[in-house]
């Protein structure tokens, strides 16, 4: 794509600020204590220009260093986040012409990565952010095992290392702002909002443009749900997701085993103090060396 | 009257401090061939620790944002903790189910059990990004309670403190301290049980470690039975390594061990044996109803399938089949030959897990770094030199004091 266009939308994307802070967070706000009611994000990749308005934004709003000018979107090259940068903006070639897609933390609804923090450190808030909370970390990195879309990254090069990741802006909603990055699209193709309401949306643009859309919203289901919702105009595979990311979330992985923990710690000294008094009087004659 | 016993106590003080100076001496030759490895790789693993605190664990590890864990899990923590299993094992077998055959070698079982879990547990830390906040869920603000590494943490503390309240009266009778003696033997079947609980869920619990990584690993190694696998296996990991350990203490620590137990050297190794051969059965058979499970036949024709025949066939039938042999037919050579074969298979198995078959498709594999090596090298040659250095001193292979027998 042309150096200009990008240039253009580049500078649309640091104007957009105004544009963004209208349309602000709608009626949710009183429903979101319900286990289900939580914000989450709708991204159409379809309306992506790729101008990487998000990710100067991003990376702005944290403190992180912008992509480099020649660091851009390209067909065959994948860019992926890293400790520096949250988001990430990667082209695809498909069956329907080039697409552009903007990776990041999905925020799960059950996140893998909060189950396995063992500091709760990762924690998903009611909001439906998930952060991170840097006096509690260890820096196990346990959550970097368990997350299916290897989204927390890790300072490696730090003697005091963190964890980094998107968290839906976190301290921007508080404040009653939108997303950095939500705010920041000029081609207004990512929208912050009630979850729910985000996927009658995701189905709305479904039923009136046929054509236009592959009949699937991605993050509805996938890891039992997740903040990021995601429309495409192609299969997801084609745009590089892990079409093999389980509908169930992730947690439940373990549940079978922690759920025997109890019964083992009750019922095992039980069995082991039987079997020692049963065996004690058949072999006895050894007892004094006790 | 008061003064007298002032000066008593005073000069026992000093006799204690004299005592524990005159023990911390080395004892044994200096220049032993162990020594003359260990410590020039000690000294450059403590320079890459200090380098890795300095510049972060980048510096000195492959690790990368695809793979977080590598050799200092896989290795240290995973392998080393199955290897150290042979504790829950020995004082199953003697505490629990009263063999008294093998409680000649619980107390060395015991303390090679507990100093592999300081040790382990202190490469833990080695990986830890942020050790400091490490007490976060140890003193109780902020306890992740539906996190396995949780559950893992706290159970490896526990058990550490179950195992050294077990040997604790080995230090007792080493100091001389026969009150303390008393009370702390009348703790170990409290504590044998405690830690035997213990054992079956952290071990089981190091393989649920990775059950939400079910993306990751490769579909030959990845199942919900990882747990049960990591279990059944820890049980003839540990007691091999007691028996490769045993043989080699046999020959290093001849001399402090007494004319009863070397008798009965050969008749616990047979038993051993026995033992291994038929849990590795046991392994096998869920190992190959895993496999069935799985439906992943496809997989066998490629390299990871060749590999993954490699581990179970080459590293658990075959020591399995020579455990068996060399338990009908008495054949103690063959016996160490199985118990080597089957902690080579241990390593292969917590590797494919944790390191080989995690993100075995990455564009950039993840090999571990010469300097990784060198820290793990590091810390096995600590564990080794506490190792004999408690073995020098406290009765561990050696009798019991006297008065042990009189009281
Ligand atoms: S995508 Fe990964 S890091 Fe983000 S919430 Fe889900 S599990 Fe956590
Ligand atoms: S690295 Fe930090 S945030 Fe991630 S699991 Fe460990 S303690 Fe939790």
């Amino acid at each position: 794509m042309g150096v200009d266009r990008r240039n253009f939308l580049r500078a649309l994307g640091l104007t957009g600020v105004a544009l963004g802070t209208g349309k602000k967070l709608g009626a949710a706000e009183s429903q979101t204590d319900k286990e289900d009611e939580f914000y989450g994000i709708l991204y159409d990749s379809t309306w992506c220009a790729g101008c990487q308005g998000c990710e100067i934004a991003c990376a702005e709003a944290h403190g992180l260093t912008p992509p480099e000018i020649e660091d851009v979107p390209e067909v065959g090259k994948k860019r992926v986040a890293d400790e520096t940068r949250r988001t990430v903006v990667n082209a695809y070639e498909t069956s329907q012409g080039e697409f552009f897609v903007k990776t990041q933390c999905m925020q799960c609804a059950q996140p893998a990565c909060a189950s396995a923090c063992l500091t709760k450190a990762m924690y998903k808030t009611r909001d439906g952010s998930v952060i991170w909370r840097e006096e509690k970390c260890m820096g196990c990195r346990y959550c970097m095992v368990s997350c299916p879309f290897d989204a927390p990254k890790f300072e490696y090069h730090s003697s005091n290392p963190k964890i980094e990741k998107c968290d839906m802006c976190f301290d921007r909603v508080k404040e009653g702002k939108l997303p950095a990055c939500v705010e920041n699209c000029p081609a207004e193709a990512i929208k912050f909002g009630n979850r729910r309401e985000l996927i009658a949306e995701a189905r709305k643009r479904i039923a009136e443009f046929p054509g236009m859309y592959h009949d699937v919203i991605y993050g509805e289901h996938e890891a039992g749900g997740t903040g990021w919702l995601y429309l495409s105009a192609v299969p997801f595979g084609e745009l590089g997701f892990n079409t093999n990311i389980q509908k169930k979330p992730y947690p439940e992985l373990t549940k079978g085993f922690l759920y025997s923990v109890p019964s083992v710690f009750v019922l095992a000294p039980a069995v082991l103090l039987g079997i020692h008094t049963a065996t004690k009087n058949n072999n006895n004659q050894d007892e004094e060396n006790e | 009257m008061s003064n007298h016993k002032n000066h008593i106590q005073q000069r026992e003080r000093g006799s204690v401090v004299k005592f524990l100076a005159a023990e911390l001496k080395p004892k044994g030759k200096i220049f032993s061939w162990f020594n003359i490895i260990s410590v020039p790789v000690m000294t450059l693993g403590v320079v890459l620790i200090v380098i890795r605190f300095v510049k972060g664990i980048g510096s000195i590890t492959n690790l990368d944002q695809e793979v977080p864990w590598g050799l200092w899990i896989g290795f240290d923590v995973v392998t080393g903790v199955a290897f150290a299993g042979g504790a829950y094992v020995l004082t199953f077998i003697v505490y629990i189910l009263n063999v008294q055959k093998y409680k000649s070698i619980v107390r060395v079982t015991v303390l090679n059990g507990f100093l592999a879990y300081v040790f382990y547990a202190g490469a833990l830390l080695l990986d830890l990004g942020r050790p400091w906040n490490v007490i976060n869920p140890i003193i109780g603000n902020s306890f992740g309670v539906s996190s396995v590494l949780f559950l893992v943490a706290w159970h490896f503390l526990l058990y550490m403190l179950a195992q050294l309240i077990e040997f604790s009266p080995a230090i007792a009778e080493w100091i001389g301290a026969r009150r303390a003696r008393k009370i702390l033997s009348g703790m170990t079947l409290a504590a044998v049980i405690f830690g035997i609980t213990l054992s079956t869920l952290h071990q089981s619990g190091l393989g649920a470690l990775f059950l939400m990584a079910k993306d990751k690993i490769h579909p030959l190694w990845y199942s919900g039975f990882i747990p049960i696998l990591f279990f059944v296996s820890s049980i003839f990991a540990g007691l091999s390594m007691v028996i490769f350990e045993g043989s080699i203490s046999h020959r290093v620590f001849y001399n402090k061990i007494s004319e009863k137990n070397r008798k009965s050297h050969h008749g616990i190794l047979h038993g051993l044996s026995g033992i291994c051969a038929f849990t590795m059965f046991i392994y096998f058979f869920l190992q190959v109803i895993v496999f069935l499970h799985g439906k992943h036949w496809d997989l066998l024709n490629t390299r990871m399938g060749y590999w993954y025949l490699t581990e179970i066939f080459g590293f658990v039938v075959l020591p399995m089949i020579l455990f068996f042999i060399s338990y009908r037919n008495h054949r103690i050579t063959l016996i160490k030959i199985a118990a080597i074969i089957t902690m080579i298979g241990i390593i292969i198995n917590r590797l494919n897990v944790t390191v080989i078959g995690y993100k075995w498709d990455a564009a950039v594999p993840y090999v571990p770094s010469w300097m990784e090596i060198v820290v793990t090298f590091t810390v096995l040659f600590a564990e080794i030199w506490i190792f004999r250095w408690v073995i020098n001193r406290m009765p561990v292979l050696s009798d019991s004091p006297d008065w042990v027998r009189e009281e």
